[in-house]
């Protein structure tokens, strides 16, 4: 394998940059870490950004991305995703680092295993020396022509405090650039090299940078030189597969038949809507009762609606049975109607002004006075024993309704609960359901 | 036998049984199921999901796993498109093979999150720079949902594009029974990939082995190589010539974004998906996509229960815009005897209406002859056009 890695990492490709610019140091100075670490040039990927810098991927023999403005790191940690034992070099600029700094922080954050270099210039070099967001301040840009208001991000401290494994601040002349790539390299973690520059063509002659002041800098504006931080924190990439694989082989979301050991008589489509309140397992009674529908060899359909908010507001939830396949699921009219709550029944007026005398409509002591043309059943739940009938009113209703209805079996209700809830949930459901069923029979005299 | 199961659930099947290993998205109405069950899931498979740390992260992280070799999905709603933008021309440019499902809301911006909506039909389409084509399918059943999702990822590999999956809350979130037996399963062909790099190259110098980005014929995507695979392979959103270099040479710039077009354009008769129910002597052609399809499909059944003639046609695939299938619905189920009426049902003011109309009248004016009326039904306050709508516009 040592055999077949190249002498160099550079091709025969010449630079592009100014004369005097830093980006070809810093491209030389990873040569040098790539050539030192051995690097497999098939193993390793070069992620840049746009920027002069950005076109450094082109001299190399690795493999390349070259994607959209601020987002490398996005790239990269796609593809470490995939492949976590690869390279993946980030050449981005200061520019790419503020318009992808929310990626910058969340790498950090997440530790995963990128060597980011940042070629830092204080400024934007291909578009015409705009400021950035490392611009000291009082700094002469094209757009901050009487010297920048705004303070530099400290982009060491900032995914040091975050979590990086490995952050390091120097320039692009240091001697021991290379050495720090590798370490960079070999940290199998977050690693930040902020390497500051001369930009020949803006920075250096509005604001008569030099390598000495280059240096002095650091002190004026407040940032640490050289390691900056370093932690042992697990990679994330590894951490991300290590956590999935006890799971591995797992059935993934196969279907979960539906026998159909009850029968309907129902003839026709039958809509019915249970109007409650969040938090009042309207939408899990009407999944039950979709699922017991189709044990009952129907076709049924569920739609839920509710606010934006999760545990307030109306819960309305629309089924449809039918023997035949459900097309359209829009309800313009009920068959049946069952109020909850006040505000099911605010949610739910629509449907209760389109209610006949063929509709039914079941409601609880609260909506005795209500006026309508539908044949109108109330049931009062406190008579059953059940404690928090208000809890449980969806499903104590509706358990009454299809008691009243006979669209299916009640038993096949009982069979939903059982294949889907677990003990001891689904034992309690399970008494809900009679003892709403149980008020009807006491209602009609019936006998249970 | 039967499941009773949402939209969704059928879209994360489809995906994991098209070998979908990478997922990554963030949380938002009414396209939240897909995070939840692909971060659920895929770890079963060997696969990895991540929630982003946003949408712009989302689609960028996708397309670095896909060209790693990945299989990948990402899921969000027509805000989250907005995001993803400027990565879908990249994806595009790239050759990315891409599966975004856009379960959409009615009206601009945060607009309504939990209705059914079909408005962002134009924008998937044209909603990055450039105007280089997508392909764009809209399933209208939870079964559509699980065959369309496999379908989206046989064509994203074949044809190196990202493919939209267009769907809404009512189609997404909805419950509904589906046989079993009756999930389509369509192949998911692989793209193609790169021949194996001879023994003893290197593969340093791409030239002696593989050039990344050779178009041969123009009209194909070229074979694909992975990052840490046997090729050393450069990916570039800039012009590129065949090494994936930065070029601006006239010939190859020019061939780049025509080969871009034709990949598609060339190819639509392969891409086009549509459900035909057609009467012969029928008047009225009735077209519709996603959840209206279906209050079509019971108006259709409608109509004719009451003795009345009508034909209705099921768009699936809705980019690039099924051309051939339109015709030939529009000239009768006999081919011989054309619709006096076509009616474009959706829930925006007219978006794929826009479409039909275009290879409508190009055709009529082609062949001089009367191009039948086209008339929009739409509607846009969060409700489902009805069947009863639909048996308004039906001239029998």
């Amino acid at each position: 394998m040592l055999a077949q890695l190249p002498v160099t990492y550079r091709n025969e490709r010449e630079y592009p940059f100014c004369p005097g610019c830093g980006h070809g140091l810093v491209l030389n100075a990873l040569n040098r870490a790539l050539i030192e670490s051995a690097a497999d040039p098939k193993r390793t990927v070069l992620v840049t950004d746009i920027g002069c810098q950005g076109l450094s991927d082109q001299y190399f023999v690795t493999h390349a991305f070259h994607g959209l403005h601020g987002r490398s790191i996005a790239y990269a940690t796609g593809i470490k995703l995939v492949d976590p034992d690869l390279n993946v070099i980030v050449l981005m600029g200061d520019g790419g680092a503020g318009i992808g700094g929310a990626h910058l922080l969340n790498a950090a954050r997440r530790n995963i295993g990128l060597t980011v270099l940042v070629f830092n210039n204080f400024n934007f070099g291909m578009t015409g020396g705009e400021h950035s967001v490392t611009t000291p301040t009082g700094g002469v840009t094209t757009t901050t022509r009487s010297g920048n208001l705004e303070r530099p991000l400290d982009l060491c401290a900032t995914v040091v405090v975050n979590g990086a494994g490995f952050a390091w601040r120097g320039t692009a002349y240091d001697k021991d650039l290379a050495d720090v790539i590798v370490e960079a390299l070999q940290s199998r973690s977050f690693a930040l090299l902020d390497i500051w520059e001369l930009c020949t063509a803006y920075y250096v002659p509005n604001n008569k940078l030099t390598r000495t002041t280059l240096t002095t800098m650091r002190e004026t504006v407040g940032m640490a030189a050289g390691v900056v931080g370093r932690a042992e924190r697990p990679e994330y990439a590894r951490a991300l597969r290590e956590a999935g694989a006890s799971q591995a082989g797992q059935p993934a979301l196969r279907p979960d038949p539906l026998v159909p050991i009850f029968a309907s008589a129902l003839d026709r489509e039958f809509r019915l809507v249970i109007a409650g309140s969040a938090g009042g397992k309207v939408r899990s009674t009407a999944r039950m009762v979709g699922e017991a529908a189709v044990l009952s060899g129907l076709w049924a359909t569920q739609e839920d609606s509710y606010p934006v908010t999760v545990q307030t507001g109306h819960s309305l939830s629309e089924l449809i049975f039918s023997p035949r396949e459900i097309l359209y699921t829009g309800i313009a009219r009920p068959d049946a109607l069952a109020l909850v709550s006040e505000e099911g029944r605010r949610a739910a007026g629509h449907y209760l002004v389109a209610l006949t005398p063929e509709s039914w409509l079941f409601v609880t002591p609260q909506f005795v006075d209500l006026e309508t043309p539908a044949r109108k059943l109330v049931f009062d739940f406190d008579v059953t024993g059940v404690r928090g009938v208000k809890k449980h009113g969806a499903l104590l209703l509706v358990s009454a309704a299809l008691r009243v209805l006979d669209l299916f079996p009640l038993a096949a209700c009982e069979a939903a609960i059982r294949r889907t809830q677990r003990s001891p949930i689904a034992e309690e459901n399970l008494e809900i359901v009679r003892q709403g069923a149980a008020v009807v029979a006491d209602r009609l005299g019936r006998g249970s | 036998m039967r499941e009773f199961i949402d939209g969704a659930t059928a879209i994360a099947r489809g995906a994991l049984d098209a070998g979908c290993d990478f997922f990554a998205g963030y949380p938002i109405s009414p396209a939240t199921p897909l995070l939840l069950h692909m971060i659920r899931e895929l770890p079963k498979v060997g696969g990895v999901a991540i929630q982003a740390e946003d949408e712009i992260a989302s689609i960028s992280m996708c397309i670095g796993a896909a060209m790693t070799g990945a299989r990948a999905l990402t899921a969000t709603s027509g805000p989250g498109i907005s995001l993803y933008s400027e990565n879908i021309g990249l994806a595009i440019m790239g050759e990315v093979p891409l599966v975004i499902v856009d379960a959409q809301r009615m009206g601009p911006a945060t607009g309504g999150a939990t209705t059914p909506a079909q408005g962002d039909v134009q924008f998937v389409r044209w909603g990055t720079s450039g105007g280089y084509p997508i392909i764009a399918l809209a399933p209208s059943s939870v079964a559509e949902c699980y065959s369309l999702t496999r379908r989206a990822f046989d064509l994203a590999e074949r044809f190196r594009v990202p493919v939209f999956l267009l769907t809404d809350k009512a189609m997404c979130l909805s419950m509904s029974t589906v046989e079993i037996e009756q999930y389509e399963r369509p192949p998911v062909r692989p793209r193609v990939q790169a021949p194996a790099a001879p023994s003893g190259d290197l593969g340093l110098r791409p030239e002696e082995s593989f050039l990344p980005w050779r178009f041969d014929p123009l009209d194909r995507p070229p074979p694909f190589s992975a990052f840490g695979g046997a090729h050393i392979m450069r990916f570039t959103g800039s012009s590129h010539d065949e090494h994936g270099i930065l070029t601006k040479d006239p010939v190859r710039v020019g061939q780049l974004n025509e080969h871009l077009w034709r990949k598609i354009a060339d190819h639509a008769s392969e891409i086009e998906l549509v459900r035909a129910d057609l009467q012969p002597d029928a008047r009225t052609l009735l077209v519709s996509y996603g959840i209206t399809a279906r209050a079509m499909a019971e108006a259709a059944q409608t109509a004719r229960a009451r003795g009345q003639r009508v034909s209705a046609l099921t768009v699936q695939s809705l980019w690039p815009v099924p051309a051939h299938a339109l015709l030939a619905a529009a000239r009768g189920a006999s081919g011989d005897v054309p619709v006096e009426r076509m009616v474009v049902a959706e829930l925006n003011l007219g978006e794929f209406r826009r479409e039909v109309e275009r290879e409508i009248y190009a055709w009529a004016a082609r062949e001089r002859r009367v191009a039948p009326e086209i008339v929009g039904l739409h509607r846009v306050d969060g409700e489902l056009i009805t069947p009863e709508q639909f048996l308004e516009t039906i001239r029998a």
